[in-house]
This record gives structure tokens, sequence and C-alpha cells, in this order.
């Protein structure tokens, strides 16, 4: 920048080496930075490139084999939505209700800063443990077995914390303003929350539950010790008592226990499969929001 | 409780009439203002019930956890099971010292491969790319944050591996390494973004005065952005540690699955939470083995809770700052 060259700087030389380690960082940095993220994406885009073209629809409707060639994950991704469906139905009232309390009612008080560390806890107890509590709860306890109840309901309580969170922080977000405004009107409190609260912070809602989702659908540590690592073979099979495999599932275990020949194949489209949903879900429903951000910045 | 106060004080001043008409034309049984101040205290109990039920989960499970887990200690003696390399539940020996060793080499591997390279991407991120790049590139970092273990660890074992075996030249090519390079891929996003974040909230004006001091972009970012956002950064790097030492899935597919002590970076090996899924199918409810497996799960819980306290110390003490 300044161009100051007396012969008798003495911070010349130092200057010098400066500005050579300047250079140096720069570009070490934009090198590793570039080669990180083109290798991660890179080897997402390879799971893609080896699953999707080899795609058709008797692999995706049809019914899994344990000897054969050729068998499908039609049961495993009706599993997969359904124990997904079912484990939102549970988490998401449930989440939303602790998350406005947290926002709106709780009074600033050492029991609530408690209840705060207490779900901030629960998001960061690993998955693996909610396995373990739900074969305590529903092989032990209540004795059902495997089934796809007892994976959902496991699924809502590892997704509850991070509702709940998500909705507490969106709503704390909201102006104000917006509240005063609303109570000005002489509306009660529930009629604020319904009406003004929660379609203001919505946008924060909706990216929390789709994050949720995303993660649900791909979690396999609560499925494998919860639901099995079987199917009930049968399309369409609503009763909430069968094995309730998951695709997430069913790619370990393809690729890890299962006696197939094909074995490598299916498990190269199951996981094209899987990160494509994952992919889909989270790109369909953000994507609107991010072009609003955008608009309005 | 004021806020609930306002708007029943505000129309009971000018209720008669409004009040009446609606009550008149609707014709319930109980009037428009108790109606909607019964659903408001009802909706407000449900909140309630709904923030205590979530912390009652927290509690059952360290409760279950612990309980079955403390039942280990009737039949193993407590130095046993911390110290002991033998696990052989066939011949009543649960020594879990080679799983809990395992948890911290991994961990520690992981955390020393995966915070510089955070960190270099996050400074990559805020400090050097143009701003297209940066919306181009922090949606594809928030996308990776969900894509499910599963799939990482089918990648470490179809693509790493065989390309591990390649470049070392053995033919063992699961083990500790593995697990590490695998679970840098998936904690990397999380802490490389919420890194980005804090470097981004540090004031233009620490910058600027740096910049008018002399100092080159290296200095700046080394001596003046990197310290202002050191509370951020440690959030990230004990949030990305948690998800390194709960991570299951994406472990059991590389490590090999062999209760052998981890001193070789390739060697087949097992952690807490790979030995807990491989086994647990298995076991009987009412067997020591089982209880054994509970045990390691609480101590998982416990060492996830610790860091969450952690957490927590940090942020109380970067507010003060």
């Amino acid at each position: 920048m300044s161009k100051v060259t007396t012969a008798a700087n003495q911070f010349a030389a130092r200057r010098g080496f400066n500005q050579i380690a300047n250079r140096l960082f720069t570009g070490i940095v934009w090198l590793i930075g570039i080669c990180t993220i083109v290798f991660i994406c890179g080897l997402l885009f390879l799971i893609l490139k080896k699953g999707l073209p080899e795609l058709d629809w008797s692999f995706l409707y049809g019914l899994p084999s344990e000897m054969e060639e050729g068998g499908g994950i039609g049961p495993l991704i009706f599993n997969s939505f359904y124990v997904l469906v079912i484990s939102l139905v549970i988490s998401i009232p449930l989440g939303m209700a602790a998350g406005i309390y947290l926002a709106e009612f709780a009074p600033a008080t050492k029991f609530i800063a408690f209840i705060r560390i207490c779900v901030e806890g629960l998001a960061s107890v690993p998955s693996i443990i909610f396995g373990l509590f739900g074969i305590a709860l529903f092989v032990e306890a209540l004795d059902i077995g495997l089934t796809i109840i007892g994976g959902a309901v496991s699924l809502a309580f590892l997704n509850l914390p991070v509702l709940t969170r998500v909705t507490e922080e969106s709503i704390k977000a909201v102006p104000k303003e917006l509240k005063h405004a609303s109570f000005a009107l002489g509306s009660t409190h529930l009629q604020t929350i319904r009406r003004v609260l929660i379609p203001v912070a919505l946008n924060g809602i909706i990216t929390g539950i789709c994050l949720t989702a995303g993660r649900a659908f791909g979690e396999s540590a609560v499925i494998i010790l919860t639901a099995g690592v079987s199917s009930s073979g049968e399309m369409w099979d609503f009763s909430l008592y069968s094995p309730g495999a998951t695709l997430a599932v069913h790619l370990w275990y393809v690729q890890s226990e299962a006696i197939v020949p094909d074995a490598q194949l299916i498990a190269e489209k199951s996981a094209a499969v899987l990160v494509f949903v994952v992919l889909l879900i989270n790109i369909v429903f953000r994507v609107p929001l991010w072009l609003n951000e955008r608009k309005t910045r | 409780m004021s806020m609930i106060d306002i708007p029943t004080s505000g129309k009971a001043s000018a209720s008669s009439e409004l009040g009446r008409s609606l009550e008149a034309s609707s014709g319930r049984i109980f009037s428009r203002k108790s109606r909607l101040s019964f659903y408001n205290r009802t909706f407000r109990i449900i909140c309630i019930a709904s923030a205590v039920f979530v912390c009652m989960i927290l509690f059952s499970i360290l409760f279950l956890m612990g309980r079955t887990g403390i039942l280990t200690f009737d039949t193993v003696s407590v130095k046993d099971f911390f110290l002991s390399t033998e696990w052989v539940p066939e011949n009543d020996q649960y020594g879990a010292f080679i799983f809990i060793f395992g948890t911290f080499a991994l961990t520690l591997l992981t955390m020393a491969i995966s915070v510089p390279l955070s960190v270099i991407i996050a400074i990559f991120l805020s400090e050097m790319t143009p701003g297209w790049l940066k919306t181009a590139l922090r949606p594809v970092l928030d996308l990776l944050v969900g894509i499910p273990s599963v799939v990482y660890g089918f990648l470490g074992l179809t693509v790493l591996i065989p390309m591990l075996r390649t470049v070392t030249g053995t033919n063992m090519g699961d083990g500790i390494l593995a697990a590490a390079i695998v679970l840098t891929i998936m904690v990397l996003p999380t802490i490389s973004r919420i890194t980005d974040d804090s470097i981004v909230a540090v004031p233009k004006k620490y910058r600027d005065a740096s910049y008018a001091l002399g100092a080159t972009r290296f200095q700046t970012i080394l001596k003046v952005v990197l310290p202002a956002a050191r509370s951020g950064i440690m959030y990230a790097v004990i949030l990305g540690m948690a998800h390194a030492i709960g991570e299951t899935m994406a472990v059991v597919m590389v490590i090999g699955n062999t209760p052998q002590l981890a001193d070789a970076l390739f060697k087949p090996t097992s952690v807490l939470t790979s030995n807990i899924v491989m086994q647990i199918a298995n076991v009987p409810f009412d067997s020591t083995w089982n209880d054994a497996l509970y045990l390691m799960g609480f101590i998982l819980l416990v060492i996830s809770l610790l860091m969450i306290v952690i957490v927590r110390l940090i942020q109380g003490r970067g507010v003060k700052a």
C-alpha cells in the first residue's frame, strides 16, 4: 500500500516477511477451503451418480428379499415416511407448546433457567441413549416388542427438545411492538399467540421442523434398537405393531449383515434414495425462505 | 403476569354494550369473555404441562439408565469395570476400559483433524471469499449438516477404507483413523458454520483498527479476529465434540467392532456407542451383560450432559466480556 522505501527503515525486512506470510496464508486458506468443500460435495455427488441412474420402479416399489437377487425397498420407504409422520405428529404439538411456554409464559426464575438447561441437555443426548430408553420402555416395560409405534415415539422424544428450542427462539425474535399492538387491541394472550406471534415466527419454526424431519428421516440408531432391522414384508402395512425398519436401517443392514448376492448394488441405490429424499426435504421447504431472505436484505 | 392483565382490564372499562351484544347474538352458555379466558387458561396449562413433560423425559432417561446401569456392580467390581480390558461377556468378564479409552481416543483424534480444518474453512468463508461465493457456499454447508450419519458410514466403508488401503499399503483399513476421518467429514459443516457466524459477529471496527495500525490480513485474523471470536469457536468445538462422542452408525460401519485396545491407527477396535448397538439386540434384558451395556450408555449420557454445562459456562462468560 504505502510506498515508503527509505534505506534506513529498520522494519523493512520484517515487513517483507509479513507480506510473504500474508500471501502464503491467503493461499493456504483458499487451497484448503476449496479442496475440503469440493471433497465433501464430491463424495455426495458420487453417491447420487452411482445410485440414481440405476433406479427403476420395481426397485422403489418392490419387496425386499432375504436370499435372492432383485429385492426392492418399497416397504422400507413406506416405513420411513410412516415413522416420520407419526413422530412429527407427536413431537410438533408438544415441542411447540413447550417452546411457547418458555418464550411467553415462563417467569424469569431459577427453576425456569433449570428447565432451559434440561431442554438443552436433552437436545445433546446421543441418539443411541434414546434407543436404549425405547428398549427399556417398549420392549421391556410394555412388552410389545420391536414395533413401528415404539420407534416413532422414541424418535419423537429425540426431536422434542430441538423443536422446543427452535420454537422458543423464533417466538422470542418477534418484535415486541407487534405483541403490544395486539394486546392494545384487547386480545387475550392466546389470541395474541395464535394470530400474531406464531404467524410471524412461522419462517423460523418451519426451518426447524425441516431440519428435524431430515434428521429423523435419516436416523438409524434409534430405529435399529426400537423398531428392529426387518420390515413386515408387505406394502402399505399401516399396523402400528409390525416391525418397522426404515430405509436408513436397511442401508446399514444390507451393507453389513445381509447375505443377498447383490447387497452392494442395493446399498448404493438405497443410499442414493436416502440422500435424495433428505436433500429434497431440506430444499423444497427452505428455498422459499432463502429467496424471501434475499429479497428483504 | 401483567401482560395478561392488560387486555382484561382494558375490556372491563368499556364492557357493557359490546359485551352484551356479542353475548346476545352468539347465544352460547358461556359469555364470550369467560369463554376466552377459559381457553386462555387451558392453553397456558397445556403449555406448562408440555414443558414439564420434556424435562420429565430427561429425568426418566437419567433414572432408568442409572438404575439399570448400577445393577452391574452387583456382580462386577467398580475397579474391574473401569480398568480391566477383558470384555468377554460369555465368561462374565465385563471390563469396559477398551471402549471408554476408544471413545476418548477417537474423539481427540477427530478434534485434532477437524478443528483446524473447520476454523480455516470458517476464515475462508467469512473473510476471503467474494460475496457471491458466500451466498452459494453457506447453504451448501447447511445442507451437509442434514445428511444422515449412516450415509457417511456407507461412504467410509465403500470409498474411504479402500482409499486408505491403497495409500498406506496395509490390508487393514478399518480402525480409529478411518472412523476419525468419517467423523471429521460429519462434524466439519457444524463447527465451521458456527465459527463462521461468530467471526462475522466480530465488530468491523476491530478490523479497521488493526489495519490502521498497519497489520496485514494474516496478522489481523490471527491476532484480532480469532481471539475476539474465541467464545463462539469454543462453543462450536464443544458442540462438535458432543456429536463425535455420541455418533453411532457412522462409527459402527468403519471401526471394525473388535474389543481390542486402540493403540494403533489401523487396528479394528470398538467404542462405547458401537459396542452398545452391536450387542444390545442379542442380550436378555435381565442379565449382567445388558446392565453393563446400560452402564456404558449412562457414561455417555453423563459425558454429554457435562459438555452442556461447560457450554453454558462459556456462554455466560462470553456475555459478560
